[in-house]
Protein backbone atom coordinates (compact mmCIF):
# COMPACT_ATOMS: atom_id res chain seq x y z
CA UNK A 1 0.00 0.00 0.00
CA UNK A 2 1.43 3.74 -1.04
CA UNK A 3 -0.96 5.82 0.61
CA UNK A 4 -3.59 5.07 2.98
CA UNK A 5 -5.66 7.86 4.42
CA UNK A 6 -7.99 7.22 7.24
CA UNK A 7 -11.41 9.35 8.73
CA UNK A 8 -9.64 12.83 6.90
CA UNK A 9 -11.54 16.13 8.77
CA UNK A 10 -10.40 18.94 7.24
CA UNK A 11 -11.57 22.48 8.75
CA UNK A 12 -10.50 26.38 7.42
CA UNK A 13 -11.78 28.10 10.43
CA UNK A 14 -15.29 27.15 11.09
CA UNK A 15 -16.20 25.63 7.20
CA UNK A 16 -16.20 22.28 7.32
CA UNK A 17 -13.91 21.01 3.90
CA UNK A 18 -13.62 17.46 3.85
CA UNK A 19 -15.85 15.28 5.95
CA UNK A 20 -14.36 11.58 7.35
CA UNK A 21 -12.60 11.07 3.90
CA UNK A 22 -10.92 7.69 3.79
CA UNK A 23 -9.03 6.08 0.42
CA UNK A 24 -5.89 4.10 -0.42
CA UNK A 25 -3.59 4.17 -3.73
CA UNK A 26 -1.61 0.80 -4.48
CA UNK A 27 1.83 1.25 -5.81
CA UNK A 28 1.82 1.46 -9.45
CA UNK A 29 -1.59 2.50 -9.47
CA UNK A 30 -3.09 5.72 -10.94
CA UNK A 31 -6.02 6.83 -8.68
CA UNK A 32 -8.13 9.91 -9.39
CA UNK A 33 -10.06 11.77 -7.07
CA UNK A 34 -13.22 13.36 -9.44
CA UNK A 35 -15.45 16.01 -8.20
CA UNK A 36 -16.78 19.81 -9.02
CA UNK A 37 -15.12 22.91 -7.80
CA UNK A 38 -14.71 23.26 -3.98
CA UNK A 39 -15.83 19.20 -3.31
CA UNK A 40 -12.22 19.33 -1.51
CA UNK A 41 -10.07 17.92 -4.12
CA UNK A 42 -7.51 20.48 -3.50
CA UNK A 43 -7.88 20.13 0.39
CA UNK A 44 -7.01 16.37 0.23
CA UNK A 45 -3.90 16.78 -1.21
CA UNK A 46 -2.65 19.82 0.71
CA UNK A 47 -3.50 17.48 3.44
CA UNK A 48 -1.41 14.85 2.64
CA UNK A 49 1.46 16.91 2.22
CA UNK A 50 1.20 18.50 5.10
CA UNK A 51 0.30 21.97 4.28
CA UNK A 52 -3.31 21.55 6.28
CA UNK A 53 -3.88 19.38 9.33
CA UNK A 54 -6.68 16.69 9.35
CA UNK A 55 -8.33 16.80 12.94
CA UNK A 56 -8.84 13.26 13.13
CA UNK A 57 -7.61 9.82 11.16
CA UNK A 58 -4.54 8.68 9.98
CA UNK A 59 -2.30 9.14 6.94
CA UNK A 60 0.02 6.45 5.93
CA UNK A 61 2.64 6.59 3.40
CA UNK A 62 4.58 3.75 2.48
CA UNK A 63 3.65 2.29 5.76
CA UNK A 64 4.41 4.97 7.84
CA UNK A 65 2.61 7.56 9.63
CA UNK A 66 2.71 11.30 8.29
CA UNK A 67 0.28 13.00 9.73
CA UNK A 68 2.20 14.85 11.82
CA UNK A 69 4.94 15.17 9.62
CA UNK A 70 6.16 18.14 8.83
CA UNK A 71 5.57 19.23 5.26
CA UNK A 72 9.73 19.49 4.10
CA UNK A 73 9.88 15.95 5.90
CA UNK A 74 7.14 14.33 3.61
CA UNK A 75 8.66 15.88 0.31
CA UNK A 76 12.31 13.83 1.88
CA UNK A 77 10.33 10.42 1.65
CA UNK A 78 9.53 10.36 -1.45
CA UNK A 79 5.88 12.39 -1.99
CA UNK A 80 5.64 14.97 -4.59
CA UNK A 81 3.10 17.53 -5.56
CA UNK A 82 2.42 19.54 -8.53
CA UNK A 83 0.12 22.03 -7.07
CA UNK A 84 -2.85 23.73 -8.42
CA UNK A 85 -2.14 26.52 -10.49
CA UNK A 86 1.31 25.09 -11.02
CA UNK A 87 3.14 27.54 -8.71
CA UNK A 88 6.38 27.73 -10.86
CA UNK A 89 9.06 30.12 -9.47
CA UNK A 90 8.16 32.70 -11.83
CA UNK A 91 11.41 34.80 -11.13
CA UNK A 92 13.93 32.26 -11.82
CA UNK A 93 14.87 30.23 -14.82
CA UNK A 94 13.38 27.16 -15.60
CA UNK A 95 16.83 25.35 -14.38
CA UNK A 96 16.52 26.80 -11.27
CA UNK A 97 13.01 25.48 -10.91
CA UNK A 98 14.13 21.86 -11.35
CA UNK A 99 16.66 22.51 -9.01
CA UNK A 100 14.24 23.53 -6.23
CA UNK A 101 12.48 20.14 -6.97
CA UNK A 102 15.82 18.38 -6.51
CA UNK A 103 16.19 20.26 -3.07
CA UNK A 104 15.94 17.67 -0.45
CA UNK A 105 17.92 15.18 -2.58
CA UNK A 106 21.75 14.31 -2.40
CA UNK A 107 23.48 16.90 -4.73
CA UNK A 108 25.75 14.02 -6.94
CA UNK A 109 22.29 13.19 -8.55
CA UNK A 110 21.03 16.69 -9.81
CA UNK A 111 22.37 16.54 -13.29
CA UNK A 112 21.35 13.07 -14.07
CA UNK A 113 18.08 14.06 -12.83
CA UNK A 114 17.97 17.38 -14.52
CA UNK A 115 19.11 15.57 -18.02
CA UNK A 116 16.02 13.04 -17.33
CA UNK A 117 13.84 15.54 -17.19
CA UNK A 118 15.37 17.68 -20.30
CA UNK A 119 14.61 13.63 -21.99
CA UNK A 120 10.87 14.10 -21.17
CA UNK A 121 10.07 17.63 -22.11
CA UNK A 122 12.19 18.68 -24.35
CA UNK A 123 11.14 21.83 -24.35
CA UNK A 124 12.01 22.82 -21.12
CA UNK A 125 16.07 22.18 -22.23
CA UNK A 126 14.97 24.70 -25.10
CA UNK A 127 14.19 27.06 -22.45
CA UNK A 128 16.37 26.30 -19.71
CA UNK A 129 17.65 29.87 -19.18
CA UNK A 130 14.54 31.43 -18.92
CA UNK A 131 12.73 32.48 -16.33
CA UNK A 132 9.67 30.62 -16.05
CA UNK A 133 7.18 33.62 -15.89
CA UNK A 134 7.84 33.98 -19.56
CA UNK A 135 6.42 30.07 -20.26
CA UNK A 136 3.11 29.76 -22.04
CA UNK A 137 0.40 27.67 -19.37
CA UNK A 138 1.24 24.42 -21.21
CA UNK A 139 4.87 24.70 -20.78
CA UNK A 140 4.85 25.63 -17.09
CA UNK A 141 2.83 22.94 -16.42
CA UNK A 142 5.52 20.81 -17.85
CA UNK A 143 8.12 22.75 -15.55
CA UNK A 144 5.49 21.68 -12.68
CA UNK A 145 5.52 18.49 -13.31
CA UNK A 146 9.65 18.50 -14.53
CA UNK A 147 10.37 19.78 -10.82
CA UNK A 148 8.46 17.53 -9.22
CA UNK A 149 10.16 13.97 -11.17
CA UNK A 150 13.14 15.85 -9.68
CA UNK A 151 13.29 13.90 -6.23
CA UNK A 152 11.89 10.62 -8.17
CA UNK A 153 9.15 10.47 -6.07
CA UNK A 154 7.24 7.04 -4.82
CA UNK A 155 3.98 8.96 -5.36
CA UNK A 156 3.53 11.88 -7.53
CA UNK A 157 0.22 13.66 -6.55
CA UNK A 158 -1.42 16.03 -9.50
CA UNK A 159 -3.43 18.94 -8.68
CA UNK A 160 -5.57 20.15 -11.90
CA UNK A 161 -3.17 19.59 -14.38
CA UNK A 162 -5.20 20.39 -16.86
CA UNK A 163 -6.41 23.75 -15.24
CA UNK A 164 -6.76 25.97 -17.88
CA UNK A 165 -4.80 24.83 -20.56
CA UNK A 166 -5.83 24.48 -24.74
CA UNK A 167 -7.64 21.16 -25.13
CA UNK A 168 -4.23 19.83 -27.54
CA UNK A 169 -1.93 20.54 -24.38
CA UNK A 170 -4.40 18.84 -21.90
CA UNK A 171 -4.12 15.76 -24.63
CA UNK A 172 -0.11 16.01 -23.76
CA UNK A 173 -0.47 16.02 -20.36
CA UNK A 174 -2.58 13.15 -20.17
CA UNK A 175 -0.60 11.56 -22.30
CA UNK A 176 2.84 12.07 -20.47
CA UNK A 177 0.73 11.12 -16.57
CA UNK A 178 0.58 8.14 -19.20
CA UNK A 179 4.05 7.61 -19.43
CA UNK A 180 4.80 7.98 -16.11
CA UNK A 181 2.02 5.30 -15.01
CA UNK A 182 3.61 2.77 -17.36
CA UNK A 183 7.12 3.31 -16.44
CA UNK A 184 5.80 2.31 -12.56
CA UNK A 185 5.05 5.95 -10.89
CA UNK A 186 2.61 5.72 -8.37
CA UNK A 187 -0.21 8.59 -9.69
CA UNK A 188 -2.63 10.53 -7.31
CA UNK A 189 -4.65 12.36 -9.61
CA UNK A 190 -6.70 15.66 -8.77
CA UNK A 191 -9.08 16.54 -11.97
CA UNK A 192 -12.05 18.47 -12.22
CA UNK A 193 -11.96 16.94 -16.18
CA UNK A 194 -13.31 13.62 -15.53
CA UNK A 195 -13.79 12.35 -18.62
CA UNK A 196 -9.89 13.02 -19.16
CA UNK A 197 -8.63 11.64 -15.73
CA UNK A 198 -10.86 8.59 -15.93
CA UNK A 199 -9.19 7.34 -19.20
CA UNK A 200 -6.26 7.25 -17.22
CA UNK A 201 -6.50 6.01 -14.14
CA UNK A 202 -7.18 2.58 -12.85
CA UNK A 203 -9.68 3.97 -10.05
CA UNK A 204 -11.56 6.95 -8.77
CA UNK A 205 -13.22 8.42 -6.12
CA UNK A 206 -16.22 10.70 -6.76
CA UNK A 207 -16.16 14.01 -4.05
CA UNK A 208 -19.23 15.96 -3.36
CA UNK A 209 -19.11 19.13 -0.48
CA UNK A 210 -16.07 17.31 1.00
CA UNK A 211 -17.59 13.38 0.94
CA UNK A 212 -16.60 10.40 -0.88
CA UNK A 213 -19.73 9.21 -2.65
CA UNK A 214 -18.70 6.65 -5.25
CA UNK A 215 -15.70 4.71 -5.24
CA UNK A 216 -15.37 2.36 -8.23
CA UNK A 217 -12.62 0.85 -11.14
CA UNK A 218 -12.01 4.01 -13.36
CA UNK A 219 -14.17 1.83 -16.34
CA UNK A 220 -17.10 1.48 -14.35
CA UNK A 221 -17.28 5.25 -13.30
CA UNK A 222 -17.18 5.94 -17.40
CA UNK A 223 -20.18 3.63 -17.50
CA UNK A 224 -21.99 4.80 -14.39
CA UNK A 225 -25.19 6.56 -15.15
CA UNK A 226 -25.05 9.10 -12.43
CA UNK A 227 -21.08 9.89 -12.56
CA UNK A 228 -21.79 10.86 -16.76
CA UNK A 229 -24.51 12.95 -15.97
CA UNK A 230 -23.11 14.82 -13.39
CA UNK A 231 -19.26 15.41 -14.43
CA UNK A 232 -19.37 13.61 -18.04
CA UNK A 233 -21.73 15.86 -20.08
CA UNK A 234 -24.35 13.10 -20.33
CA UNK B 1 38.33 68.61 -7.07
CA UNK B 2 35.89 69.86 -4.57
CA UNK B 3 33.48 67.85 -6.88
CA UNK B 4 35.31 64.06 -6.69
CA UNK B 5 35.85 64.86 -2.71
CA UNK B 6 32.30 65.13 -2.08
CA UNK B 7 31.56 62.50 -4.97
CA UNK B 8 33.83 59.78 -2.51
CA UNK B 9 32.09 61.00 0.64
CA UNK B 10 28.85 60.38 -0.74
CA UNK B 11 30.07 56.61 -1.99
CA UNK B 12 31.25 56.31 1.11
CA UNK B 13 27.42 57.34 3.06
CA UNK B 14 25.97 55.43 0.12
CA UNK B 15 28.18 52.31 1.29
CA UNK B 16 26.91 52.37 4.29
CA UNK B 17 23.18 53.14 3.78
CA UNK B 18 23.57 50.44 0.54
CA UNK B 19 24.78 47.54 3.23
CA UNK B 20 21.62 48.23 5.86
CA UNK B 21 19.30 48.83 3.15
CA UNK B 22 20.06 44.91 1.84
CA UNK B 23 18.70 44.03 5.37
CA UNK B 24 15.69 45.63 5.64
CA UNK B 25 14.77 44.49 2.10
CA UNK B 26 16.18 41.21 2.10
CA UNK B 27 13.50 40.48 5.41
CA UNK B 28 10.80 42.27 3.58
CA UNK B 29 11.04 40.04 0.92
CA UNK B 30 11.05 37.41 2.48
CA UNK B 31 8.88 37.38 5.64
CA UNK B 32 7.14 40.87 4.72
CA UNK B 33 7.88 42.43 7.78
CA UNK B 34 9.15 45.72 7.97
CA UNK B 35 11.84 45.10 10.62
CA UNK B 36 12.39 48.20 12.58
CA UNK B 37 14.51 46.73 14.61
CA UNK B 38 17.40 46.30 12.25
CA UNK B 39 18.92 49.60 12.69
CA UNK B 40 19.31 49.28 16.61
CA UNK B 41 21.53 45.97 15.55
CA UNK B 42 23.87 48.60 14.08
CA UNK B 43 23.82 50.39 17.50
CA UNK B 44 24.41 47.20 19.44
CA UNK B 45 27.19 46.48 16.46
CA UNK B 46 29.02 49.93 17.62
CA UNK B 47 29.04 48.94 21.14
CA UNK B 48 30.70 45.50 20.73
CA UNK B 49 33.27 47.24 17.79
CA UNK B 50 34.47 49.48 21.09
CA UNK B 51 34.53 46.75 23.45
CA UNK B 52 36.07 44.78 21.28
CA UNK B 53 38.91 47.12 20.58
CA UNK B 54 39.01 49.11 23.90
CA UNK B 55 38.35 46.83 26.59
CA UNK B 56 39.07 43.67 25.23
CA UNK B 57 42.28 44.75 23.26
CA UNK B 58 41.34 42.93 20.00
CA UNK B 59 43.17 43.45 17.15
CA UNK B 60 41.32 44.96 14.43
CA UNK B 61 40.40 42.56 12.28
CA UNK B 62 39.43 40.27 15.49
CA UNK B 63 37.18 42.83 16.32
CA UNK B 64 35.50 43.10 13.19
CA UNK B 65 34.75 39.36 12.95
CA UNK B 66 32.97 39.80 16.53
CA UNK B 67 31.01 42.66 16.03
CA UNK B 68 29.59 40.86 12.68
CA UNK B 69 29.14 37.61 14.34
CA UNK B 70 27.32 39.27 17.47
CA UNK B 71 25.12 41.51 15.24
CA UNK B 72 24.57 37.99 13.57
CA UNK B 73 23.84 36.05 16.44
CA UNK B 74 21.30 39.01 18.03
CA UNK B 75 19.18 39.01 14.53
CA UNK B 76 18.66 35.23 15.39
CA UNK B 77 18.15 35.30 18.33
CA UNK B 78 15.38 38.34 18.04
CA UNK B 79 14.04 36.37 15.14
CA UNK B 80 13.46 32.97 16.94
CA UNK B 81 11.98 34.48 19.89
CA UNK B 82 10.04 37.64 19.04
CA UNK B 83 9.46 36.98 15.49
CA UNK B 84 9.06 33.08 15.10
CA UNK B 85 6.12 32.66 17.15
CA UNK B 86 3.75 35.30 15.43
CA UNK B 87 4.70 33.56 11.92
CA UNK B 88 1.07 33.03 11.40
CA UNK B 89 0.15 36.35 13.02
CA UNK B 90 -1.26 39.21 11.11
CA UNK B 91 1.81 41.60 9.42
CA UNK B 92 0.96 44.26 11.32
CA UNK B 93 1.72 42.26 14.50
CA UNK B 94 4.79 41.70 13.42
CA UNK B 95 5.49 45.03 12.38
CA UNK B 96 4.66 46.66 15.92
CA UNK B 97 6.44 43.71 17.63
CA UNK B 98 9.24 45.06 15.39
CA UNK B 99 9.10 48.19 16.83
CA UNK B 100 9.14 46.90 20.21
CA UNK B 101 12.06 45.12 19.80
CA UNK B 102 13.80 48.30 18.29
CA UNK B 103 12.71 50.13 21.40
CA UNK B 104 13.91 47.34 23.75
CA UNK B 105 17.31 47.44 22.26
CA UNK B 106 17.50 51.53 22.53
CA UNK B 107 16.65 50.92 26.19
CA UNK B 108 18.97 48.15 27.26
CA UNK B 109 21.64 49.56 25.89
CA UNK B 110 21.10 52.86 27.69
CA UNK B 111 21.13 50.56 30.88
CA UNK B 112 24.12 49.38 30.72
CA UNK B 113 26.22 52.42 28.54
CA UNK B 114 24.20 55.49 29.33
CA UNK B 115 22.64 57.46 27.18
CA UNK B 116 26.16 59.57 26.73
CA UNK B 117 27.87 59.02 24.09
CA UNK B 118 31.11 57.01 24.24
CA UNK B 119 33.78 57.98 21.44
CA UNK B 120 34.57 54.95 19.04
CA UNK B 121 38.49 54.44 18.28
CA UNK B 122 38.26 54.52 14.25
CA UNK B 123 41.69 54.59 13.44
CA UNK B 124 42.21 51.62 16.18
CA UNK B 125 39.77 49.85 13.50
CA UNK B 126 40.82 51.39 10.08
CA UNK B 127 44.08 53.09 9.51
CA UNK B 128 44.40 56.87 9.71
CA UNK B 129 45.56 58.94 6.67
CA UNK B 130 44.90 58.95 2.74
CA UNK B 131 45.97 57.57 -0.57
CA UNK B 132 46.87 59.90 -3.49
CA UNK B 133 44.91 58.24 -6.46
CA UNK B 134 45.26 60.34 -9.75
CA UNK B 135 45.78 64.01 -8.28
CA UNK B 136 42.91 63.11 -5.66
CA UNK B 137 43.34 62.54 -1.69
CA UNK B 138 41.04 59.30 -0.90
CA UNK B 139 41.32 58.70 2.95
CA UNK B 140 42.00 55.17 3.64
CA UNK B 141 38.94 55.31 5.35
CA UNK B 142 37.03 56.10 2.17
CA UNK B 143 38.17 53.76 0.09
CA UNK B 144 37.89 50.59 2.84
CA UNK B 145 34.41 51.67 3.63
CA UNK B 146 33.97 51.34 -0.64
CA UNK B 147 35.67 48.43 -1.16
CA UNK B 148 34.72 46.56 1.94
CA UNK B 149 30.99 47.43 1.19
CA UNK B 150 31.43 46.34 -2.97
CA UNK B 151 32.90 42.97 -1.16
CA UNK B 152 29.82 42.10 0.70
CA UNK B 153 27.68 42.82 -1.86
CA UNK B 154 29.39 41.04 -4.25
CA UNK B 155 29.53 37.96 -1.95
CA UNK B 156 25.73 38.57 -0.79
CA UNK B 157 24.72 37.81 -4.86
CA UNK B 158 26.85 35.30 -5.41
CA UNK B 159 25.02 33.74 -2.50
CA UNK B 160 21.82 34.81 -3.32
CA UNK B 161 22.07 33.32 -7.15
CA UNK B 162 24.28 30.60 -7.27
CA UNK B 163 23.88 28.53 -4.18
CA UNK B 164 21.59 26.65 -3.09
CA UNK B 165 20.70 28.60 0.06
CA UNK B 166 20.45 31.40 -1.62
CA UNK B 167 17.95 29.70 -4.54
CA UNK B 168 15.55 28.74 -2.15
CA UNK B 169 15.52 32.21 -0.38
CA UNK B 170 14.83 33.37 -3.59
CA UNK B 171 12.10 30.53 -3.68
CA UNK B 172 10.67 31.13 -0.44
CA UNK B 173 10.47 34.95 -1.10
CA UNK B 174 8.35 34.31 -4.02
CA UNK B 175 5.57 31.77 -3.16
CA UNK B 176 6.37 29.71 0.61
CA UNK B 177 3.62 27.70 -0.46
CA UNK B 178 5.12 26.25 -3.59
CA UNK B 179 8.75 26.24 -1.44
CA UNK B 180 7.84 23.74 1.55
CA UNK B 181 6.14 21.70 -1.45
CA UNK B 182 9.48 21.33 -2.47
CA UNK B 183 10.56 20.04 0.88
CA UNK B 184 12.61 23.92 1.74
CA UNK B 185 12.52 24.08 5.58
CA UNK B 186 10.81 27.20 5.74
CA UNK B 187 11.69 28.26 8.75
CA UNK B 188 15.17 27.82 8.67
CA UNK B 189 15.68 29.76 5.32
CA UNK B 190 14.15 32.85 7.41
CA UNK B 191 16.52 32.17 10.01
CA UNK B 192 18.95 32.36 7.65
CA UNK B 193 18.02 35.11 5.46
CA UNK B 194 17.76 37.30 8.77
CA UNK B 195 21.11 35.93 9.20
CA UNK B 196 22.62 37.26 6.48
CA UNK B 197 20.98 40.64 7.16
CA UNK B 198 22.48 40.73 10.13
CA UNK B 199 25.71 39.83 9.15
CA UNK B 200 25.75 42.92 6.60
CA UNK B 201 24.23 45.18 9.13
CA UNK B 202 27.68 44.20 11.45
CA UNK B 203 29.59 45.25 8.54
CA UNK B 204 28.05 48.50 8.58
CA UNK B 205 28.32 49.03 12.00
CA UNK B 206 31.75 49.03 11.41
CA UNK B 207 32.15 51.46 8.71
CA UNK B 208 29.88 53.22 10.10
CA UNK B 209 31.59 53.82 13.48
CA UNK B 210 34.06 55.02 11.59
CA UNK B 211 32.80 57.53 10.21
CA UNK B 212 30.66 58.91 12.70
CA UNK B 213 32.87 58.18 15.98
CA UNK B 214 30.33 58.35 18.65
CA UNK B 215 28.35 55.21 19.88
CA UNK B 216 24.71 56.65 21.91
CA UNK B 217 21.74 54.17 21.76
CA UNK B 218 19.97 56.18 19.70
CA UNK B 219 22.21 56.32 16.25
CA UNK B 220 20.40 53.13 15.14
CA UNK B 221 17.46 54.85 14.64
CA UNK B 222 18.22 57.82 11.95
CA UNK B 223 20.92 55.62 10.41
CA UNK B 224 17.92 52.87 9.93
CA UNK B 225 15.05 54.75 8.70
CA UNK B 226 17.36 56.65 6.04
CA UNK B 227 18.58 53.04 5.10
CA UNK B 228 15.01 52.01 5.37
CA UNK B 229 13.75 54.87 2.86
CA UNK B 230 16.93 53.83 0.22
CA UNK B 231 15.34 50.29 0.54
CA UNK B 232 12.11 51.64 -0.53
CA UNK B 233 13.18 53.67 -3.06
CA UNK B 234 15.34 50.81 -4.80
CA UNK B 235 12.34 48.95 -4.69
CA UNK B 236 11.45 46.83 -1.11
CA UNK B 237 12.32 43.10 -1.72
CA UNK B 238 14.50 43.90 -4.33
CA UNK B 239 18.84 43.25 -3.74
CA UNK B 240 19.61 45.61 -6.54
CA UNK B 241 16.92 47.95 -5.33
CA UNK B 242 18.86 48.07 -2.24
CA UNK B 243 22.09 49.12 -3.31
CA UNK B 244 21.19 51.45 -5.89
CA UNK B 245 18.71 53.09 -3.41
CA UNK B 246 21.36 53.16 -0.61
CA UNK B 247 23.89 55.02 -3.25
CA UNK B 248 21.36 57.66 -4.46
CA UNK B 249 20.28 58.55 -0.55
CA UNK B 250 24.47 58.68 0.17
CA UNK B 251 24.82 60.95 -2.76
CA UNK B 252 21.59 63.02 -1.95
CA UNK B 253 23.39 63.84 1.62
CA UNK B 254 26.65 65.19 0.05
CA UNK B 255 24.31 67.26 -1.95
CA UNK B 256 22.24 68.67 0.77
CA UNK B 257 25.47 69.63 2.64
CA UNK B 258 26.88 71.09 -0.21
CA UNK B 259 23.62 73.19 -0.12
CA UNK B 260 23.84 74.13 3.41
CA UNK B 261 21.02 72.58 4.30
CA UNK B 262 22.36 69.92 6.26
CA UNK B 263 19.92 69.86 9.32
CA UNK B 264 17.28 69.46 6.60
CA UNK B 265 18.57 66.02 5.54
CA UNK B 266 16.11 64.14 7.77
CA UNK B 267 13.44 66.67 6.00
CA UNK B 268 14.97 65.45 2.18
CA UNK B 269 15.01 62.01 3.19
CA UNK B 270 11.60 61.32 4.14
CA UNK B 271 10.07 63.68 1.44
CA UNK B 272 11.60 61.02 -1.06
CA UNK B 273 9.80 58.69 0.60
CA UNK B 274 6.50 61.06 0.45
CA UNK B 275 7.53 60.80 -3.36
CA UNK B 276 7.96 57.40 -3.68
CA UNK B 277 4.83 56.64 -2.40
CA UNK B 278 2.93 59.22 -4.60
CA UNK B 279 4.79 58.02 -8.00
CA UNK B 280 6.16 54.70 -8.15
CA UNK B 281 5.76 52.95 -4.82
CA UNK B 282 7.12 49.83 -6.50
CA UNK B 283 10.79 51.92 -6.38
CA UNK B 284 13.23 52.29 -8.93
CA UNK B 285 13.34 47.61 -9.67
CA UNK B 286 10.85 46.93 -7.80
CA UNK B 287 8.46 44.29 -9.52
CA UNK B 288 4.67 45.76 -10.11
CA UNK B 289 2.54 44.24 -7.60
CA UNK B 290 0.69 41.46 -9.91
CA UNK B 291 -3.07 40.59 -7.56
CA UNK B 292 -2.94 36.50 -7.87
CA UNK B 293 -6.55 35.53 -8.66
Amino acid sequence: MMLQVKNMNVYYGSIYAVKDVSFHVEEGETVTLIGANGAGKSTILKTISGLLRSKTGSISFAGEEISNTPSHAIVKRGLAQVPEGRRVFLQMSVQENLEMGHYTQPGGTMDERITEVYQRFPRLKERYKQHAGTLSGGEQQMLAMGRALMSRPRLLMLDEPSMGLAPLLVEQIFEIIKELHAGGTTVLLVEQNANMALTVADRGYVLETGKIVLADSAKALLENDAVRKAYLGG
Amino acid sequence: MIFVNQLIIGLQMGSIYALVALGYSMVYGIVKLLNFAHGDIIMVGGYIALFALTSAHMPPVVAAVVTVLGCTALAVVIEKLAYTPLRSAPRLSLLITAIGVSILLQNVAQLLFTADGHSFPAHMLLPAGSLTIGGFQVAYTALITILASVASMVALTILVQKTKLGKAMRAVSEDTGAAQLMGIHVNHIITFTFAVGAALAGVGALLYSVQFPLIMPTIGVMLGLRAFVAAVLGGIGSIPGAMIGGYVIGLLEVLVVAANLSSWMDGVVFLILILVFMVRPTGIMGRPMLEKV
